[in-house]
């Protein structure tokens, strides 16, 4: 490889995080910060231990490469791009990027709810690293992938989240930089948005412009990309052709259970009707490899309550994977007052490769109405593995493996 | 027969060159132009933003340096009978809060400019400068549609002020190199601690009665001038209220040169140690903020 064809060249890179332990936190205030030093006068002050999150990178990328990063989360991936995107500086080592870098870190980061869509081009496209000019020059082709011409002078406060989205996608998708750093922003939008930015991300990759992307989605990596990144434990675990860095990826990798955010963000309904609650939920994989336990944590107000808990498993482009009742497999669960644990154990050998979320509605035995109800809360990522028909990758978009048995003989 | 070496290959110079940070940083002030249109589109930004959802609109830029000299009037010139060289109190208050408004709003916005964007900070790089100095456009706003009500006043004070009005960009810059350089020390500091954000509004009133914003330096006693003097806002203000108003016969006096020196040297120096002290700790707002 001639030396003048290199786009990004990275040595022995490495980022460590400072993380102190539970007991001795860190000072968050300057009263806390300056009785710490009084009280340790002399440099360091707290049991401290370095986190690596990336150690000992090195590579080098082709102009006109699309690099597909893939890996758990937690392998480092978010670190690399933040790092080759200077938003956090390296603890180790050299990167040499040849040409502009615009990075996509997030889709509409700056927009401004007050804003109307036009000004948000302008302030996005800035925030982004183009020009006034270069934004002038993209405004219509902006405009016009995007969609919402009938709207550029409302504030985005009023577009529908889908609309927001298109507009945010296409000021970034018009980047006009040598080098594009992209982190997981495939994934918004509707199904067919989805396409349209995938078509634009090959449009770019063709001009013969660098792309560095990290995506869940490994059909898309397959698709797309050139390279295949594989990121694991922080290190550089593979670099080559795409297909093989997934197929590597699978070998290692299953599935992880979300880790538990507070029920409030998702809950539905505004306020408590004080009959049954969901206090948390807990989703524990650490059983079997082929199901995780969903466990909901219910609050009973009253002296004992009839219930039914229904729980829909839903993939990112919003498909139910399949629902599942407590009235499918018997009368309604009858709970006394008090705490009480409901514990779904869901098969997950069937699920393919994609990250789901769960849908948890608690109500009565005798109305549809629900006490409470929980919409979109996190439940796992499924990462392929060994039992993933590897032809998946070829024809992605569906949810569920199944046990099929295929037999062919003749009729006699 | 010996091969041929071929042309010899030679590495491009990287146009982005990422290094473990190493030491003092540079100001790099070059990269701030290459990003001047991310400073415009900031800056424009906040004046687009400050008055939406209001009754009055941009009418509160012209209202509330007009309020704030009403009251000063009402309390130290009615009130506390407090004498002043010039036209009128009201017009001495409202040149006096002229500059300290752009002070304490430099100051306060600079210092808030981090910790507002965290969201940016976090996902896109520029240099980090840009926020701070994106504040001063909104600032420049005020302080130019104030000056136009200050014109007005002199009008109505049928004042004419003399050449000194040409020093009105030397009180105006030195006024706001001081609070910069204060607001890039407090936006940095906030990334860590967020306690600043507390202490700055109540130090911010505390500063404006150390300064000369509802008196003048010469109301005090002598041996107490020197203090004020201290106070490096001290000779700014006296002096950009000289330039506005000194044209009146009833005259006042520009600081002397010496505190004058003083002031502006103190002015670039805190302006300097400010934005050393955000491009040392800039390195870790990503990771922290």
């Amino acid at each position: 490889m001639s030396l003048s064809d290199i786009a990004i060249s990275v040595r022995g890179l490495g980022k460590a995080y400072t993380i102190r332990h539970a007991a001795t936190r860190a000072p968050t205030t300057l009263a806390e910060a300056m009785l710490e030093r009084i009280r340790h006068p002399l440099g360091r002050t707290q049991e401290r231990e370095e986190f690596w999150a990336l150690r000992d990178v090195s590579f080098d990328v082709k102009r006109g490469e699309v690099v597909g990063v893939i890996g758990r989360n937690g392998a480092g991936k978010s670190t690399l791009l933040k790092v080759l995107s200077r938003i956090t500086e390296p603890t180790t080592g050299e990167v040499d990027l040849y040409g502009r870098v615009g990075s996509l870190l997030e889709v509409g980061t700056g927009f401004h709810q007050e804003l109307t869509g036009r000004e948000n081009i302008f302030l996005n496209g800035a925030i982004l690293g183009m020009t006034r000019a270069e934004i002038r020059r993209e405004f219509d082709a902006i405009v016009d992938f995007s969609g919402v011409e009938k709207f550029l002078d409302t504030p985005v406060k009023r577009y529908s989240s889908g609309m927001y989205v298109r507009l945010a996608f296409a000021v970034a998708a018009h980047l006009r930089s040598e080098i594009l750093i992209v982190d997981e922003v495939l994934a918004v939008g509707d199904a067919e948005f989805q396409g349209k930015c995938l078509g634009k991300m090959k449009e770019v990759a063709g001009l013969g412009r660098t792309v560095f992307l990290v995506s869940h989605r490994l059909d898309f990596v397959i698709d797309l990309c050139s390279k295949g990144f594989l990121v694991r434990d922080g290190q550089l675990a593979f670099l080559g052709p795409a297909r093989e860095s997934v197929i590597r990826y699978t070998e290692t990798a299953t599935l992880v259970p979300a880790d538990a955010p507070s029920v409030d963000s998702y809950r539905r309904r505004r306020r408590s009707v004080g009959v049954v609650d969901i206090v948390a939920v807990d989703i524990d994989g650490s059983g079997v490899p082929t199901s995780v336990q969903v466990l909901i944590h219910i609050d009973v107000h009253c002296a004992t309550a009839e219930i039914v808990c229904l729980l829909s498993v839903i993939s990112t482009t919003g498909v139910t994977a399949f629902s599942v009742s407590s009235m499918d497999y018997g009368p309604p669960l009858s709970m006394s007052r008090g705490r009480h644990t409901i514990r779904i154990g869901i098969p997950t050998e069937s699920l393919l490769p994609d990250s789901y979320v769960m849908d948890v509605r608690i109500a009565p035995n005798t109305s549809a109405l629900a006490w409470d109800a929980l919409e979109q809360y996190p439940m796992i990522t499924v990462y392929p593995h060994s039992r993933t028909p590897r032809t998946w990758f070829d024809r992605p978009g569906r949810l569920v493996v199944g046990g099929v048995q295929w037999a062919m003989e003749p009729d006699s | 027969m010996s091969l041929d070496p071929g042309p010899n290959i030679s590495m491009p110079n990287p146009l982005i060159k990422i290094r473990p940070p190493k030491g003092w940083a540079a100001l790099r002030l070059g990269d701030l132009v290459e990003f001047r249109d991310l400073l415009v589109a900031l800056a424009g930004r906040d004046i687009k933003l400050r008055y939406k959802q209001t009754l009055l609109g941009v009418a509160w830029v012209v209202l509330q340096p007009l309020l704030a000299a009403g009251i000063f009037t009402f309390v130290f010139g009615v009130i506390a009978g407090m004498k002043s060289t010039g036209p009128s109190y009201f017009a001495f208050s409202f040149a006096g809060l002229l500059g300290w408004t752009a002070f304490s709003s430099t100051l306060s916005k600079a210092s808030a400019s981090m910790v507002g964007n965290a969201h940016l900070v976090s996902k896109v790089y520029f240099p980090r400068l840009v926020l701070p100095l994106s504040t001063l456009g909104s600032t420049l706003l005020d302080f130019a549609v104030s000056l136009l009500v200050m014109a007005l006043l002199l009008v109505v004070y049928r004042t004419v002020p003399s050449a000194a009005v040409l020093l009105l960009p030397l009180w105006l810059g030195a006024i706001l190199c001081l609070a910069l350089g204060l607001g890039l020390a407090a936006a940095a500091l906030t990334v860590s601690y967020r306690d600043v954000q507390y202490i700055l509004p109540v130090i911010i009133p505390f500063l404006m009665y150390a300064s000369p914003v509802a008196y003048e330096v010469t109301a005090a006693p002598e041996h107490v001038r020197f203090v004020l003097y201290l106070n490096p806002m001290t000779a700014l203000l006296e002096g950009l209220r000289w330039s506005l108003l000194g044209g009146n016969p009833a005259g006042m006096v520009p600081p002397t040169a010496g505190w004058l020196v003083y002031s502006l040297a103190f002015a670039l120096l805190f302006l300097a140690a400010g934005a050393i002290v955000f491009k040392r700790m800039e390195r870790r707002f990503a990771d922290v903020i």
